[in-house]
């Protein structure tokens, strides 16, 4: 189908002709390159491709790797950076077709000369007709399962995970080199395991599996910077996926104080980002998590977790909304689920269409499902909200007095009482209980003691970072001689 | 990257390898389907397994098992106060939810999640044929009861602890005598009204408890500046 498409596709354009000023471009970024340039292959990347792509492509693909590859020396690690870059723009302002999509993925792998993946589909042409043809009925699933595997397979050969541990003991140095280690050894594999985890932990919650992200993540402390922090893109998709992920598992407040630390850390540092290929995708991003937030905060009002900066900002945006939310009637529902509409993961169905049935897209049905957990959830908590009003004005209330402020006999209050400790204690893997109330209490018998919960400051942290930063000072002041 | 499962070299030996092995290393690998779906019929239990398992039910829909997904979420509501329950849910098309023993399921695990246990004793009572499969189960939500109360109560009436845990009369003053000896917990009679448990202070259900952690900062923070102090 994807050959007739293309043949029978007028192209409108001859994607031969190489302008002048693309001739200059492939010539330099091809010399910095060789050069190991950083500095110019960065700016080249960041802005000349962009402005080239603003002035001459707006609307078409840029020329095709053929054509170019006479200025290059026919260099093969070049074309390949060159058809990720022509892949890349393709995604952003046009629309790609079936073949062009999977041409994508097999250039990506072969970029990181990562033999594998290919093998394992050369494994497949070994089987007879029958099979193969099953096979191409898979073949989106088994293009998940790829990626899956080839995420995997980079963390494993890296050793990333084994490496982050020596980290942790002060035995070995991976972020303050950016992976490099003493002997001059290349840093690409270490740095690929690492961002592997990182793929890993996007693919599991696109798939709705947020235990297995999280805990592909896990080698990584996400409450200390890292290398997932250098690359802006990579820090957003990071957190925003590891604070869904924790939304869904009801870890509040993990989720609230990562989003609100990111949240606070775009809105500093936007304005450096203006000219980044990224800049749209980070903007887009940025307003999904403050949605995030404002559910995450509807369900557990924590706000003193959160900066004033992003606190007036979300009031901006979701003051309205939140109030709304509050109430627990079928307009404060229609809220939850268009703000996580909005703001959830595009959610994947791997399985393959069922042929013999009519046809019908399938692809929401991931989506539905998973809005469709999240309102349950958000329901089964649509007492908790109101219980609250009543425990923050009171220290001591007997169950009687409570249970006819909140309109319910008292058997039914004391289950209200079970659900708000059971929703507000998360348990983990471990068996260790996690509280995320914001206000707490207890039962003696009929009477309810409400305990006021007192703002928890990491202090040691602090310190523990000004410690490391005072020693980079002085051993620069040492380093600087005076004549 | 070779598609049969890493498994240690004596095959067909299963005890040498257990199931979380085999996940560790196989998590993307349809060819472990059988053991996964052995280990959920067996007696132990193991979350990670079971994702994977409903991972892999993701990707090859057809060869979903009812039988195996029902004893799978069954053991799932054996795990609460864990998220275990919806971790499954999270991953089973909608159209499965909507057979009936996993719709009963569901409620069971509403009546759970809300703390209304005698709505949950009394539907779980006509469900005993789903139920039964997995031995313990009984055991395992009064432990999950027992665990809520503890976060809720300092001391809890005699009747209520009665309903959460669904027992009564001599079976209870065995269950409590037991936990008398066992776990600290202390029998107090208040005036006219029946027995009062007084339950272990733990620090949820007692702020004086409460640890702060915001004190204490992990060992592992503190390596980092270790060279610096040397």
């Amino acid at each position: 189908m994807a050959n007739d498409e293309l043949q029978s596709l007028d192209l409108g354009y001859d994607p031969n002709f190489v302008p002048d000023s693309v001739k200059t471009f492939v010539v330099h970024l091809y010399r910095h390159i060789r050069e190991k340039n950083v500095y110019e292959i960065h700016q080249m990347y960041e802005s000349s491709f962009q402005s080239l792509s603003e002035r001459l492509f707006k609307d078409t693909p840029w020329p095709s790797v053929d054509a170019v590859a006479q200025y290059v020396d026919n260099d093969h690690v070049f074309c390949l950076l060159y058809r990720e870059m022509w892949f890349r723009h393709l995604y952003a302002r046009l629309t790609p077709t079936v073949r062009q999509r999977i041409d994508s993925w097999d250039n990506y792998c072969n970029l990181f000369q990562f033999q594998s993946f290919c093998q394992y589909r050369a494994k497949m042409k070994n089987k007879n007709e029958q099979e193969i043809a099953l096979l191409r009925q898979f073949d989106q699933a088994w293009n998940v399962f790829g990626v899956l595997n080839f995420l995997q397979a980079l963390v494993e050969k890296s050793t990333i995970i084994q490496i982050l541990e020596q980290e942790k003991l002060g035995l070995e140095q991976f972020t303050a080199n950016d992976g490099y280690d003493y002997n001059g050894g290349s840093n690409v594999l270490k740095v690929l395991g690492y961002f592997g985890m990182v793929g890993l932990l996007r693919v599991h919650c696109l798939l709705g599996d947020y235990h297995t992200g999280l805990k592909c993540l896990q080698p990584i402390d996400i409450s200390q910077p890292g290398l997932y922090t250098i690359v802006i893109g990579c820090h957003i998709t990071t957190i925003y996926h590891y604070g869904f992920a924790n939304l869904m598992l009801r870890r509040y407040v993990e989720a609230i104080r990562e989003f609100n630390k990111i949240l606070l850390y775009i809105f500093k540092t936007k304005m450096y980002h203006q000219k980044s290929p990224q800049y749209e995708q980070i903007l887009k991003k940025n307003e999904q998590m403050y949605a995030l937030l404002a559910i995450s905060l509807s369900l557990c009002p924590q706000s003193r977790l959160v900066d004033e900066t992003v606190n007036s900002q979300l009031r901006e945006k979701y003051g309205e909304k939140m109030t709304r939310m509050q109430r627990y009637d079928d307009e404060a529902f229609a809220m939850y689920d268009e703000l996580f509409s909005y703001a959830c993961p595009k959610f994947i169905t791997p399985s393959a269409p069922n042929f013999d049935e009519p046809l019908v897209n399938y692809n929401q049905d991931a989506y539905r499902l998973q809005l469709k957990l999240f309102l349950y959830e958000a329901k089964q908590q649509q007492l908790l909200s109101g219980l609250r009003t009543f425990l923050k004005v009171y220290s001591t209330i007997s169950l009687a007095k409570l249970a006819s402020y909140m309109e319910v006999d008292e058997p039914t209050l004391r289950t209200i009482l079970m659900t708000y400790k059971h929703k507000t204690h998360a348990v983990d893997t471990a068996g260790k209980v996690i509280s995320n109330a914001d206000v707490d209490f207890y039962i003696d018998d009929d009477t309810v003691h409400v305990v006021e919960s007192k703002p928890a400051k990491r202090y040691g942290d602090y310190f523990l970072r000004q410690v490391v930063k005072l020693e980079g000072v002085i051993n620069e002041m040492d380093s600087i001689k005076l004549e | 990257m070779g598609r049969e499962p890493a498994k240690p070299q004596q095959q067909g030996q299963e005890t040498d390898y257990t199931v979380d092995q085999l996940v560790a290393f196989n998590r993307y690998n349809p060819d472990i389907f059988p053991d996964l779906e052995n280990s959920v019929n067996e007696q132990t239990y193991s979350l990670e397994s079971n994702l994977c398992l409903l991972r892999l039910y993701q990707f090859e829909p057809e060869k979903l098992s009812s039988q195996i997904v029902t004893r799978m979420l069954v053991k799932a509501l054996m795990a609460m106060p864990g998220p275990d329950f919806s971790l499954c849910l999270f991953l089973i098309p909608e159209r499965v939810q909507m057979e009936d023993q996993f719709k009963t399921l569901i409620v069971l695990s509403h009546y759970l999640e809300t703390g209304r246990f005698r709505q949950f004793w009394d539907e779980a009572a006509k469900n005993r044929h789903i139920l039964d499969t997995v031995p313990g189960f009984e055991q395992a939500i009064q432990g999950y009861a027992v665990h809520v109360l503890s976060l809720t109560y300092q001391k809890v009436p005699r009747t209520v602890l009665a309903e959460a845990i669904n027992i009564e009369g001599l079976a209870l003053d065995k269950f409590l005598e037991h936990q008398v000896a066992n776990s600290g917990w202390v029998i107090e009679k208040s005036q006219g009204r029946g027995q009062l448990i007084v339950l272990p202070r733990n620090e949820y259900n007692d702020p004086i408890l409460k640890k702060n952690t915001a004190e204490s900062v992990p060992l592992e923070n503190i390596t980092r500046i270790f060279p610096i102090l040397s």
